[in-house]
């Protein structure tokens, strides 16, 4: 009870015959006025009826789809303006100005692919295939380096299409480390099946993270979508299989199964992700059909570390790269699609439930280099 | 953490060991590598320029050419150098004044702010500290219920939030509250936020200038990459931060952030979050980072912690078991259930040096399940068989894979391991007659 003796004088604190009522109980329960009565627990519910409440604005997009899809790629647009600034700030000063492709002129090119995260390995490739063209006389000005820089990191993100859709309920996995938006992203994608007519059911299979099912539930009440869940701490497989079950009786259409954050060097976590994966696929054969791999854009190199072992342990079958409506270019993106050959299929550039757009390598690389814009659509 | 970092560098100066004499050329070699491996290890590139300018400042000069171990020389210049970069000494958070001060915790979505929280409160009430949890994140749903839940686990008082007030009114209540309760520490978690959300970075300052905090830390991922620097940047200029805490650091995330940072800010590093658990929160030493950057390990760190954990007279009792050559299962169990004590055994492996290099015990990282199933075996025997590993027949073998939830084989493998720690002690100590017991970790 050290605060009792710390306690300056002239604040009225509790008496000092008070300590023994804390005692054992740590730094006592606080007289705050709110507080006095109020429980931990029934605060819980409250909260879970009063969040939905908070998204009003959300709640009337949902109301006008074609208004809002008008919107929508404007504000992504704007959004990965920023990115697109940051970069082709550097562009267009790299390329403003001059008028012959030099070494210098490289040398600021190479810097700026570093610093979009593109990574030492891929940026010394791209730069290679440019030196070496360079050399032979085939770029000579300009326009011709952007259009080459432009298809070659195209073809750094070229992968096959996903897979198409022939079962029902078709079992989403989502997983990645601690922190890079899963659920939000869940939220939003269920979000989409919604939009398409099609019925999504969430499971909450992170049951370590404090609170996280409860997360999970006020964005598919805010979405309208089922949420399946269990108490804290309970088996993830385990709710997993209940959750399958749970999609086959209420005939969804769509299962995301969202898991706890976890670092991909824990050997322990990752063995519970297969184990989960199995359950899946016990309950029901072919299942997850996609297990998609959510990579923060802030992130820089580690996501290819993240990406191998992820793919190593469930066989990831997209990326989901989100947070880009930062500074943040995610560079990082290509260097990952182009070493596990695995295909991004969405990008995440806002907090609302709209801002997930699917992945289109053309717009994206245009974006980054700050081109022309890219065709609407 | 930073182990590859440490890879590519010690790869450099295995170059230069090779060599009695530096000439300039192995310089610009060897630099080129230490500027691509920073790079690879998500250092910021302006950041990189400059220290490796530094570097070649010094080690082009005399200091290097004359002296008689150049690549020493090279590795200490490098070493110092980063460690000046991480800067100079763990500073300690700043809790003076009149209580209740407030640490305000503020950062960028999915940093781990609200573990981070719960991970200062453990601490700050392990130094007898009264902390007080307050949720501010309203944006969020089920932040706050996050931050309960921690501080419920914690044993430390927490905030009443409710989702629909303002964050503003939140920290001013919670200042309030947590003085009439007599609180100390008012720790603030914040709602996650970009640096370019001009509307979100007002409203920080508003919280800022309402509780007026001793610390405003920035939590920031280990794994960010370039960005770093603009993230650090922003946040700085809007709040005046006092400090960074670098979360998911036991992943292998290179870290390089934490030198982008430290050199942009030019406010220290406090603490690593280093794991899930509530106690995985580490006082940041940049002299220890540094030296493991450059693949010299990090052995204060184990020490420390095992000084910290083993008990002395255990230690001692251990000894002697050993000399007397009565080391019994039970002992085994008693050693085993220490060495979780201290942690995760791949936290523990990170710390040793010369490890990062080798690449078998990457990929073979000790699982510390393992570990559970071994004492989940002994605590299966009944205490003669703990005395006398000799008498465990098939049937007992049986009945106590059964009871442990193993198989036959594990057990069997367990005694094997026994008897070859066993007879290996009987090796050393009939070796060193009345020596020290050696690191207790070292039959592993």
């Amino acid at each position: 009870m050290g605060w009792f003796r710390r306690k300056p004088k002239d604040h009225e604190g509790p008496p000092q015959d008070a300590a023994p009522v804390a005692e054992g109980q740590a730094p006592a329960e606080p007289e705050a006025p709110a507080d006095a009565a109020a429980p931990p627990e029934p605060v819980t519910a409250e909260e879970t009826q009063a969040a939905p409440e908070e998204d009003e604005i959300l709640l009337e997009d949902l109301a006008e789809p074609e208004e809002l899809r008008k919107g929508l790629f404007r504000r992504l647009r704007e959004r990965l303006g920023r990115t697109r600034q940051a970069l082709a700030g550097g562009l267009s000063r790299l390329f403003s100005g001059r008028r012959a492709v030099d070494d210098e002129l490289l040398d600021e090119l190479e810097e700026l692919l570093i610093t979009a995260d593109l990574g030492v390995d891929t940026t010394m490739g791209l730069m290679a295939t440019l030196r070496e063209r360079v050399r032979r006389r085939e770029l000579g000005d300009m326009d011709r380096l952007k259009a080459v820089l432009h298809e070659e990191m195209v073809r750094l993100l070229s992968a096959p299409p996903p897979p198409a859709r022939d079962a029902s309920p078709w079992v989403v996995l989502l997983v990645g480390v601690n922190g890079v938006g899963k659920t939000t992203t869940i939220a939003k994608l269920a979000h989409r099946e919604r939009r398409a007519g099609r019925e999504p059911l969430l499971v909450a299979a992170d049951t370590f993270r404090a609170a996280a099912a409860e997360q999970l539930e006020i964005w598919g009440g805010r979405v309208g979508a089922q949420v399946v869940r269990q108490q804290h701490g309970a088996d993830p497989a385990a709710v997993v299989f209940d959750g399958l079950s749970a999609a086959l009786a209420r005939q969804a259409d769509t299962v995301f199964i969202d898991t706890a954050g976890r670092l991909h060097t824990k050997v322990n976590l990752m063995e519970e992700l297969k184990k989960i994966h199995r359950t899946a696929a016990k309950k029901l054969p072919g299942a997850p059909h996609e297990v998609l791999l959510i990579l923060d854009a802030t992130t820089g190199q580690n996501a290819l570390s993240q990406a191998r072992l992820f793919q190593e342990a469930v066989g990831v079958t997209g990326i989901i790269l989100t947070k880009l409506d930062g500074t943040a270019k995610g560079g990082m993106a290509l260097a990952v699609a182009h070493e596990t050959g695995l295909p991004l299929r969405y990008l995440g550039v806002g907090e609302t439930l709209e801002d997930l757009r699917p992945f289109d390598a053309q717009a994206f690389v245009a974006a980054i280099l700050g081109e022309e814009e890219p065709p609407e659509g | 953490m930073f182990e590859r970092l440490s890879d590519k560098l010690a790869q450099v100066f295995k170059k230069l060991k090779g060599r009695g004499k530096l000439t300039e050329a192995d310089v610009t070699a060897a630099l080129r590598e230490v500027r691509l491996a920073l790079l690879e290890g998500d250092v910021n590139y302006k950041v990189t320029k400059s220290f490796v300018e530094q570097i070649r400042e010094r080690a082009v000069g005399e200091e290097v050419m004359r002296s008689l171990t150049p690549a020493q020389q090279v590795i200490k210049i490098v070493h110092e150098e980063l460690t000046a970069l991480l800067g100079g000494e763990s500073p300690k958070l700043d809790l003076a004044g009149r209580p209740p001060v407030a640490l305000m915790l503020v950062g960028l979505q999915g940093s781990g702010k609200t573990t981070t929280a719960g991970k200062l409160a453990r601490r700050l009430k392990s130094q007898g500290r009264q902390p007080y949890l307050a949720p501010a994140d309203v944006q969020r749903p089920a932040a706050i219920e996050q931050l309960k839940r921690l501080a419920q686990e914690l044993e430390v008082g927490v905030h009443p939030t409710r989702p629909e007030q303002n964050p503003v009114a939140i920290a001013h209540d919670a200042m309030e509250a947590a003085y009439t309760a007599g609180y100390d520490v008012v720790i603030l978690d914040t709602a996650g936020r970009l640096h370019i959300d001009a509307p979100l970075m007002d409203e920080l300052k508003a919280i800022r200038r309402e509780v007026e905090p001793n610390e405003i830390l920035l939590v920031a991922d280990a794994m960010t990459g370039q960005d770093a620097v603009q993230v650090a940047q922003r946040f700085h200029d809007m709040l005046k931060l006092t400090g960074v805490i670098l979360t998911k650091m036991e992943g292998d995330a290179r870290g390089g952030a934490a030198l982008s940072m430290r050199a942009v800010i030019g406010q220290p590093i406090k603490f690593l979050g280093v794991g899930e658990k509530l106690d995985a929160l580490e006082v940041f030493h940049p002299d220890r980072l540094a030296s493991r950057i450059l693949g010299m390990g990090d052995m204060l760190s184990l020490i420390e912690k095992a000084q910290e954990t083993f008990d002395q007279d255990q230690a001692k009792d251990l000894e002697r078991k050993i000399r007397e050559e009565s080391f019994s299962l039970a002992d085994f169990r008693d050693h085993l259930r220490q060495l979780k004590k201290m942690g995760s055994l791949e936290q523990l492996l990170g710390m040793i040096p010369g490890l990062g290099k080798i690449k078998a015990l990457k990929t073979a990282k000790p699982d510390d399940r393992e570990l559970k199933k071994m004492e989940a075996i002994i605590d299966s025997m009944t205490p003669g068989e703990r005395a006398h590993y000799q008498i465990i027949n098939g049937s007992r073998r049986r009945r106590i894979a059964k009871g442990s939830g193993t198989t036959v084989e594990e057990v069997n493998r367990l005694l094997k391991n026994f008897a070859a720690t066993q007879k290996m002690m009987k090796q050393m100590t009939r070796g060193m007659k009345k020596g020290r017991m050696p690191f207790p970790g070292g039959m592993f």
